[in-house]
């Protein structure tokens, strides 16, 4: 069964933004990261066994600014908000870069209603001795170049991405990006002390080229978080959902099937 | 019309070549470059050539802040202030500015102002600033906030300075149980504030609603002119005629013995100045949420980070002036008539000019331009009747 998509808005507390849908199955939550939301391949693979739903984060792309939007952990209480909503159950929660910071944050605060938790490339732990690209003093087609491993893949997503229609979404992403992570930079000092607290099935999935949050990154998410499970994929960077999508689409499936979908007891 | 001496105090020894292969003279250009030795040397050639200045009969001295960078030695401008406060005996001290957003504690700049203004004896003038982008990524505030945070540190320093202490203050970005600094400013109530910039039509706006004197820094005469027009009609608006001393035109100008001499004398150290020391990528200079959107794409259209500019365009632009004595009388007298200001904030020394090129520039600006200009007001054309 080809799986569709829809776009329409959603408004959650009075703050409007832009929400994809497609598929059935299980609910699966994608949260996206500092580049911006759109129906990338892998949504529309996962869409095959899930209910997937990715919205467009508050000050990102046609979403609204609300005045409420300080931090990464605003945005965690918004999308508690935003299931709650939804009433969504059993949610498989999956985040990218900052999207996957924004995860974190979200199941440190309450995992009632997620099922499981995967994180690609997350921003939000400091890793020290390790270099990272510094995307604010990048050209944003660098910045695009930086995500990706392999150099034509990254020729085709710059081609796309820079498109001169897309330039008011590129600026208004990228402040927003600032807003929530200029400093501390993409992190947040004190998330690692309740990182304990994640008591859902957890995957780490990480570019093993990744320049922006190399694998030392999973690696030590898979420190704190208990029973993590971490999958490196190969001649990847920071996007393995966008560079790599079956081998993303392919770990997740392994993953949510082969785990049992009890909670773990604490 | 008041004549300051500006100064940048940049490191004048920079390897400029190390700096074109950076890309910049800011941030990430390696501090292993600042030779202390040289460094302290060119401290006391640049103390020296303010002392100077007060003894020539400038009206003020003109300090600024920028963070890790070749392009200014003055992190801290309230050192260089200190340094001057008692041996600069006549001239205001203006420190063109505290870049607000960049602290944590805004109390610390208005207990900085006042001890000044207290040393002086009501010599200060207090620049509050911004800061440029490069600030944001030097000092690590968060640049979408540049705007809420200089509002709200403008704000707390002025209530600092005028309300009788202690009394709590609770804002978004700081908040005190206690504000009562000590000691309170000479002047009543505070020291004359002013505000320079690039040119933002929000901050022009801001500045002329409160009587703050503006600064334009380094542009094009005709875009000076613009802003100080929008100064203007924004007075008006606000129900004041602003008076031409409210305008402040930051410049460079250098003497020579004959144009022709003073051009070629000029060139290097100017060029050094704006193709080196100042040149940085524009993701430096707009860091995401320092500016609007609309700005944003307007800078970014027009490249103007990475142009490399000639004596000659700059001169031709109005941004510098460059001379024997009577061309430059002839073009300030010029440029004061077309864009309406009372106030020139001048840099005698620049990039990397000698400090002996750099005391005789001073010298012939205070003798041979400075008389003239004692007394001359901005003469406007006057106005088309249908305009």
């Amino acid at each position: 069964m080809a799986a569709d998509n829809s776009t329409s808005p959603i408004t959650v507390r009075g703050c409007r933004i832009r929400l994809m849908r497609g598929g059935a199955g299980d609910p699966l939550l994608f949260l996206h990261g500092a580049s911006g939301a759109s129906w990338l391949p892998f949504l529309q693979a996962l869409a095959k066994r899930f209910n997937v739903i990715a919205p467009e984060h508050p000050g990102f792309g046609e979403s609204d600014t609300p005045d409420w939007l300080d931090s990464v952990h605003d945005l965690a209480y918004f999308y508690l908000d935003l299931i709650e909503q939804l009433d969504l159950e059993r949610v498989h929660l999956v985040g990218s870069s900052l999207g996957g910071w924004v995860a974190a944050e979200l199941a440190v605060r309450s995992t009632q209603r997620i099922a499981s938790l995967t994180l690609a490339g997350a921003a939000g732990l400091f890793v020290p001795g390790v270099e990272q690209m510094d995307p604010f003093l990048r050209s944003e087609e660098q910045r695009l170049r930086d995500l990706f491993y392999d150099r034509k893949k990254a020729d085709e997503f710059v081609t796309r991405a820079t498109h001169a229609d897309y330039e008011e979404t590129a600026l208004k992403n990228h402040t927003t990006a600032a807003k929530l992570a200029w400093q501390p930079r993409s992190h947040d000092p004190h998330l690692h002390k309740w990182l304990h607290r994640i008591n859902v099935p957890t995957l780490l999935v990480w570019g093993d080229n990744d320049r922006m949050f190399p694998k030392d990154h999973a690696l030590t998410y898979a420190r704190f978080i208990p029973d993590a499970q971490v999958v490196i994929v190969p001649a990847c960077g920071h996007v393995p959902h966008i560079e790599q999508p079956a081998a993303f689409v392919a770990a997740i499936e392994n993953f949510i099937g082969a785990r049992p979908q009890a909670k773990k007891t604490a | 019309m008041k004549f300051f001496n500006f100064h940048l105090m940049p490191y004048a020894h920079a390897d400029l070549e190390a700096i074109a292969q950076n890309g910049s003279a800011w941030v990430t250009f390696s501090n292993s470059h600042y030779d202390p030795e040289k460094g302290a040397e060119l401290y006391h050639d640049y103390l020296e050539q303010m002392e100077f200045a007060d003894q020539l009969g400038f009206d003020g001295v003109c300090l600024n802040e920028h963070h890790q960078t070749a392009y200014g030695m003055m992190p801290i401008p309230a050192v260089i202030a200190g340094a001057l406060a008692r041996n600069v005996k006549r001239a205001k001290i203006a420190v063109l500015g505290r870049a607000l957003p960049l602290v944590n504690n805004p109390l610390t700049i208005a207990e900085e102002y006042a001890m000044l203004d207290n040393i002086t004896r009501g010599r200060l003038i207090a620049g509050f600033v911004r800061g440029i982008g490069a600030e944001y990524h030097a000092s690590g505030a968060n640049p979408a906030y540049s705007q809420e945070r200089f509002a709200e540190a403008h704000d707390l320093i002025v209530r600092a300075w005028s309300e009788p202490g202690p009394f709590a203050y609770a804002g978004k970005h700081y908040q005190f149980r206690y504000v009562n600094p000590w000691p309170r400013p000479y002047q009543k109530p505070h020291p004359p504030i002013w505000i320079p910039s690039q040119g933002s039509a929000s901050t022009v706006r801001w500045a002329a609603r409160r009587h703050y004197t503006y600064c334009q820094t380094l542009s094009p005469i005709a875009t000076v002119a613009q802003f100080f027009r929008l100064y203007r009609d924004e007075a008006e608006k606000a129900g004041y005629e602003a008076s031409s001393d409210q305008l402040a035109w930051s410049n460079t100008i250098y003497v020579g013995e004959t144009d022709k001499k003073a051009v070629r004398e000029a060139t290097p150290h100017l060029e050094a100045l704006v193709n080196y020391f100042l040149k940085m990528p524009t993701e430096m200079l707009l860091p995401p949420g320092y500016t609007d959107a609309a700005s944003m794409k307007r800078v970014r259209a027009a490249k103007v980070t990475g142009k490399t500019q000639s004596l000659q365009e700059l001169m031709a632009s109005g941004v510098v002036i460059v001379g024997g004595p009577e061309t430059v009388r002839e073009k300030l007298a010029e440029y004061q008539d077309l864009a309406g200001f009372n106030t020139s904030l001048t840099k005698a020394q620049f990039g990397t000019l000698p400090n002996e090129m750099a005391r005789a520039n001073m010298t012939a600006i205070a003798e041979e331009i400075l008389p003239h200009f004692r007394e001359r007001e901005p003469r406007p054309a006057p106005k088309a009747a249908a305009e």
